[in-house]
C-alpha cells in the first residue's frame, strides 16, 4: 500500500512499516526461551563431535594414527580425509578448502581429523590421544612476505583511471607511506555449531548456525556424496554472525554431517571459543602502500594504492572481499587519476573471510589515512581537505569503476554532524587543551562514510519468499534470509503486515529452511531486508491480488473498489474482516499460498574490466569522535561520539539505531583494542577473550549521540524507500582512529606525521608517540 | 565418581547424577534441560552463563555442579512471575537492549544482582558492573538504557 493510502486510514495496524517495534524474538530472548542451535531438543542417540587441529602452520602429515582415539571411553567413531565419501571441500567459490586436511596442513588450527563420542567431554578428551607426526615445511605468514614470494590465492587485480603517475609527478606536493591494518575476529557470542540428523534413505537434516543455509546444503551434499535434494538445512536464528557465519559454517556442518553419515547417528559439533578462533576465518588484515600528489589546498590530483591482504591458506570469499576494497578506497572522494593494485596473498594462516563491511572498511581506511596525512602535511584542518575532495553531485561524480553516483548526499550528512557535534569549536578547544597539557592529549576527527549496497557479484542479488495465508486469517512467512540479531525477520514481517494490512502478531516468522525457499544467497552485503523484504512483499501482493479478484467477483464490484485497511477489507462501501474474507476465498477454492521473487534492478557490472554499476545505491553517514590519550602509557579513552547516519526511510528506526550503535562500537574495537597476533611460526596467540579484547560496556563513550538522517527517502525504489544499514555504520569508527592520530600528532605540535598502525592498542599508540618524539 | 547433587532450581527441587568435574552450566543445560543459560566462551569471560546461586550472580561455567548442592539456584527461566515478564525483562524488550539475544539472559541476571545491592545505580555504575558481560551486537547503549529504566520501575 502506498503512503497516501496509509495516511488516509484512521487506525493503523500494529507493526506497520516505519514503526519502532521490538525485535520479534525479544520476549523469547529475555526469557531464555529463544532456541539457538545448541538449545534444540537433542535427538535420541546423539553423538558429540570434536576436531583434531594441526598445531603447525605448514607441514606434510607423515603419519596419522587414531588407534588410541578409537579405544578411548565413549568414542564411537573417528575420521580423516580418507574417510570422506564425496568431495573433501567446503570452499564457497573455489574448491580449495578441505574439510579435513588431505595429507598437507596449511595453517595452525586446520582440522585434521574428527571424533564422534557419546559426550562432548569424551570427544574432546579423545582428540588428544591421536598420534600425528608432521614433516614441517616453511610457512609464509605475513602478506609482505607473500607478495615477495608471489604467493597468492587468486591473481592480483588492477584498476586504473587516468594517469596517476603523471599526475603525481606533476603535483605541487607528494607524499608516500605505508600503514598496516589489523584483522578482526567476528566474536559472535554463539560459537559455530551444527547438528546433523540422518533421515530415511540416507538423507540428512542439518541444523546449522549459518548466514547461508543453501551453501551449507550444497557443500554437505557434496561431502557425503549425495545431491542437494537429499539434504535440508534449517536455521531459526544465530547468536550473532557478522559475516563469520557466511562461509565458515559449511566446515562445521560438513564435519557433523560426515560423522552422522558415517555412524548413522545424529551428531552435533559445537566449537569451544578457543577452537572457534583458531579454526575459523576473520577479517583480512592489510599492508597498504600509497603514493599521492596534491595541490596547496589538499586536492588530490593523482593517487596510487597497493594493497596486500592476508587471505590465509585458501580463496574463500577473498576475491569479492578484495574487490570491495578496490571499490571503496575512494570512500566519499573523487580520485581522478588513480591506480589500485590489489594482492590476494596466500599465507599459512586461517583463511580469512567475510566480516561486516567485507573489504570495504579496509579500502576506506586507506583513503582516510591518505587524506589525513595530506591535511597534516599542509597544516590544514583535515575536515577541510576531506571536503575539498568530496564527490560532486553533477561533475566529479564518477567512481574509479565507472559508476555515476546519482544519490550523493555526503555534504548534507557531514554538515549536519559538523554542526550537531560543534566540531569547529571543539577542534579549537582540543588544540587549546593540548597546548596546556603535557601528558594527556586530546584528539578529534570527523570522517564520512559512503558505502555501496548490493553484492558485487550481480547474480547474488536475488531473493525468494514463501507465504501462506491460513483460513483463520493468520500468515506464515518464509524467505531466504537468515536472522542473526539484525532484525531482518522483524522488518520482513513489517513489510508483510503493511502489504496485507494486518497486525503483525497475525504473522508467524519461520526458520530459514532450504526446503521452503531454495538457492537463496547468503544474508550478507547488508542486503537482507532490501532483497527479502521485496520478495516477501511480492508474495503478499500475489495472494492479495487473488483475494481482490475473488472479492470483486463474490461481491460483484470492480477490483478497484476492494481495499485492504487495518485488518479489514473494504469492498465497495462495506467492511469485512480480513479473516472472514480469507475464509470465504478458501471456500471458493482460491489459492492462498504464493512464492515471491525479487532481483535488484539496474545493476550490471563487468568484472573483467571492473566497470559498470555494481551498486544499486549508496548509504551515507558521518561521525565525529573525540579521544584522550595518556602519552606515558599510550592508553586512551573515547570521550564523545556524534553520528548522523542515512537509513533512507527506515523500516524500523529502533532496529536501525541499534545497528548504527552496535556497528560503530564493533568498528571501534577493530581499530583500537582487538589485536590478532601471530608468532613467527604462524600460531595465533590471541584466541580467547582473555587476550583478544572486544569492547566492553565501559568502553562506550559517556556522550554518544546517534541521529538517523531525517526523512531522506532512498531515491531508488527499494523496499519502502529504506536503505541497508547492516554494514555501513561500522566504518563510522574510522573517526576514532583519526581522533587518535590527531592526539598523537599533538605530541610534535602537529609537525610530524603520526606513524600509527591499526589496531591502535596502547602499545601501538605509544610507539607512534615515540616516533613523534624521535622525529620532533 | 558420580554423585548426586540436589538444589532448588527456580523454586523447584531438582537433582541429578554428576561427576566431580561436571560444570554447573552443563548440569543445568544438559541434564536439567534449561537452555536459557548460554555458553559463550567456556572460560569465565563472557558472562553469557550468569545465574544466581543463593542470591548472588555467578558465571555458571566457573562453578562445579557439586558446589551448588543444597543451594538456591535461579536461572533466566525463573525470573518471570506468573507468566508476566519481570520489569528487567520488559525493559530489555522495550528498550531494544538486545539484537541476537545470546548475551541477554546473562546480562539480565547480572543486572538484577546489581540492583539488589544498588537499586539506584548511576549510568557509570551500570557500565562498570556489566564489564564482565560481553555483547557483540548492541554497542551496549540500549542495554544500559534498559537497566536504568528497569531500576526506576523497580524503585516504583
Ligand atoms: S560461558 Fe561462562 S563466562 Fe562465558
Ligand atoms: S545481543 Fe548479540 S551478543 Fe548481545
Amino acid at each position: 500500500m502506498d503512503d497516501s493510502a496509509r495516511q488516509h486510514s484512521g487506525e493503523r495496524i500494529s507493526g506497520a512499516v516505519g514503526t519502532p517495534i521490538p525485535h520479534d524474538s525479544a520476549h523469547l530472548h529475555v526469557s531464555g526461551a529463544a532456541l539457538y542451535t545448541d538449545d534444540l531438543p537433542e535427538p535420541r542417540g546423539l553423538l558429540h563431535a570434536a576436531v583434531g587441529l594441526s598445531p603447525v602452520a605448514h607441514a606434510r602429515i607423515a603419519a596419522l594414527d587414531l588407534g588410541e582415539v578409537l579405544q578411548a571411553p565413549g568414542v564411537v567413531d573417528a575420521m580423516t580425509a580418507d574417510d570422506i565419501p564425496g568431495k573433501n571441500n567446503c570452499g564457497p567459490v573455489v574448491a580449495d578448502d578441505p574439510v579435513l586436511a588431505p595429507g598437507v596442513v596449511e595453517y595452525a588450527g586446520q582440522a585434521v581429523f574428527a571424533v564422534a563420542a557419546e559426550s562432548v567431554e569424551a570427544a574432546r578428551k579423545a582428540v588428544h590421544l591421536a598420534k600425528v607426526s608432521y614433516e614441517e615445511l616453511k610457512p609464509i605468514i605475513d602478506p609482505v612476505e607473500a607478495v615477495a614470494a608471489s604467493s597468492f590465492v587468486l591473481p592480483s587485480e588492477v584498476i586504473e583511471r587516468g594517469d596517476s603517475r603523471k599526475a603525481i609527478d606533476a603535483a605541487a606536493h607528494r607524499l608516500q607511506g605505508r600503514v598496516s591494518l589489523g584483522g578482526q575476529d567476528q566474536f559472535y557470542l554463539e560459537g559455530q555449531i551444527a547438528m546433523a540428523l540422518p533421515r530415511e534413505d540416507g538423507d540428512l537434516f542439518v541444523y546449522s548456525s549459518t548466514q547461508h543455509p543453501g551453501e551449507v546444503q550444497h557443500l554437505v551434499a557434496e561431502a557425503i556424496g549425495r545431491s542437494s535434494k537429499d539434504v535440508v538445512v534449517e536455521c531459526r536464528r544465530m547468536g550473532g554472525a557478522f559475516g563469520g557465519k557466511e562461509s565458515q559454517p559449511a566446515l562445521i556442518a560438513c564435519i557433523a554431517s560426515l560423522l552422522a553419515h558415517k555412524t548413522g547417528r545424529p551428531c552435533k559439533l559445537r566449537l569451544d571459543r578457543d577452537v572457534d578462533m583458531l579454526m575459523t576465518g576473520k577479517r583480512h588484515d592489510f599492508v597498504i602502500d600509497y603514493e599521492v600528489g596534491f595541490d596547496d589546498d589538499g586536492l588530490i590530483s593523482g593517487i596510487r594504492f597497493e594493497f596486500a591482504a592476508r587471505c590465509g591458506m585458501s580463496a574463500d570469499l577473498s576475491g569479492a572481499i578484495n574487490d570491495r576494497t578496490m571499490f571503496h578506497c575512494d570512500n566519499a572522494y573523487f580520485l581522478e587519476n588513480i591506480s589500485i593494485v590489489s594482492h590476494r596473498c596466500k599465507t599459512n594462516t586461517v583463511s580469512n573471510t567475510a566480516f561486516r563491511g567485507f573489504g570495504g572498511p579496509q579500502g576506506m581506511f586507506a583513503i582516510e589515512h591518505v587524506i589525513d596525512d595530506i591535511a597534516r602535511y599542509l597544516s590544514r584542518n583535515p575536515l577541510d581537505v576531506r571536503k575539498r575532495n568530496f564527490y560532486g553531485k553533477t561533475t566529479r561524480n564518477v567512481t574509479q569503476y565507472q559508476q555515476t553516483i546519482e544519490d550523493n548526499i555526503i555534504e548534507d550528512v557531514v554538515t549536519q554532524v559538523e554542526s550537531s557535534s560543534d566540531y569547529a569549536a571543539r577542534y579549537a578547544a582540543v588544540r587549546a587543551f593540548n597546548a596546556d597539557s603535557a601528558l594527556l592529549k586530546k584528539g578529534i576527527a570527523l570522517t564520512p562514510v559512503k558505502f555501496g549496497i548490493s553484492f558485487t557479484a550481480t547474480h547474488l542479488n536475488q531473493a525468494g519468499a514463501l507465504l501462506h495465508v491460513y483460513t483463520d486469517g493468520t500468515v506464515h512467512i518464509n524467505h531466504g534470509g537468515t536472522e542473526m540479531g539484525q532484525g531482518l525477520f522483524t522488518k520482513v514481517a513489517q513489510v508483510v503486515a503493511e502489504e496485507l494490512q494486518i497486525d503483525i502478531d497475525r504473522i508467524k516468522i519461520t526458520a530459514s529452511d532450504t526446503s521452503k525457499v531454495p538457492n537463496a544467497s547468503a544474508t550478507a552485503a547488508s542486503a537482507g531486508a532490501d532483497l527479502n523484504g521485496k520478495a516477501a512483499q511480492a508474495a503478499a501482493q500475489t495472494v492479495k491480488r487473488r483475494l481482490i479478484q475473488f472479492a470483486a467477483e463474490h461481491f460483484n464490484v470492480e477490483p478497484s473498489a476492494v481495499r485492504f485497511e487495518n485488518n479489514e477489507v473494504l469492498v465497495g462501501g462495506q467492511a469485512i474482516g480480513f479473516a472472514e474474507l480469507v475464509h470465504l476465498a478458501w471456500f471458493a477454492r482460491t489459492s492462498l499460498s504464493a512464492t515471491g521473487f525479487y532481483k535488484t534492478p539496474k545493476i550490471n557490472y563487468d568484472r573483467s574490466t571492473f566497470s559498470g554499476r555494481p551498486f544499486y545505491y549508496y548509504a551515507y553517514g558521518a561521525a565525529v569522535s573525540e579521544v584522550i590519550v595518556d602519552t606515558l602509557t599510550g592508553e586512551h579513552r573515547l570521550l564523545r561520539v556524534d553520528i548522523v547516519h542515512d537509513c533512507g526511510k527506515s523500516l524500523n528506526p529502533a532496529i536501525d539505531l541499534g545497528q548504527i550503535e552496535g556497528g560503530f562500537i564493533q568498528g571501534a574495537g577493530w581499530l583500537t583494542t582487538e589485536e590478532l597476533w601471530w608468532n613467527e611460526k604462524g600460531e595465533l596467540k590471541t584466541h580467547a577473550p582473555s587476550t583478544y579484547k572486544i569492547p566492553v560496556c565501559s568502553d562506550v563513550p559517556e556522550e554518544f549521540h546517534v541521529t538517523i538522517l531525517e526523512s531522506q527517502a532512498n531515491r531508488e525504489e527499494t523496499i519502502h524507500r529504506s536503505k541497508a544499514v547492516g554494514e555501513p555504520p561500522l566504518m563510522l569508527s574510522l573517526s576514532v582512529f583519526h581522533a587518535l592520530r590527531d592526539a598523537v600528532a599533538s605530541v610534535s605540535n602537529y609537525q610530524v606525521l603520526p606513524g600509527l598502525n591499526a589496531p591502535a592498542t596502547p602499545e601501538s599508540v605509544l610507539r607512534a608517540i615515540d616516533g613523534q618524539r624521535a622525529a620532533g | 565418581m558420580p554423585s548426586t547433587v540436589s538444589f532448588t532450581l527456580n523454586g523447584e527441587p531438582v537433582s541429578a547424577e554428576v561427576s566431580s568435574r561436571t560444570l554447573l552450566v552443563d548440569m543445568i543445560r544438559e541434564q536439567l534441560g534449561r537452555t536459557g543459560t548460554h555458553v559463550g566462551c567456556d572460560t569465565s569471560q563472557c558472562g553469557a552463563c550468569v545465574i544466581h546461586v543463593d542470591g548472588v550472580s555467578v558465571k555458571s561455567c566457573t562453578m562445579l555442579a557439586l558446589q551448588a548442592d543444597g543451594a538456591d539456584v535461579v536461572t533466566i527461566e525463573g525470573v518471570a512471575r506468573n507468566g508476566e515478564l519481570h520489569p528487567m525483562q520488559a525493559a530489555f524488550r522495550e528498550h531494544h537492549g538486545l539484537q541476537c539475544g545470546f548475551c541477554t539472559p546473562g546480562m539480565i541476571m547480572s543486572a538484577l544482582d546489581l540492583l539488589q545491592t544498588n537499586p539506584d545505580p548511576s549510568e557509570g555504575e551500570v557500565r562498570e558492573w556489566l564489564e564482565g558481560n560481553l555483547c557483540r551486537c548492541t554497542g551496549y547503549q540500549n542495554i544500559v538504557k534498559a537497566v536504568l529504566s528497569a531500576a526506576a520501575t523497580m524503585r516504583g
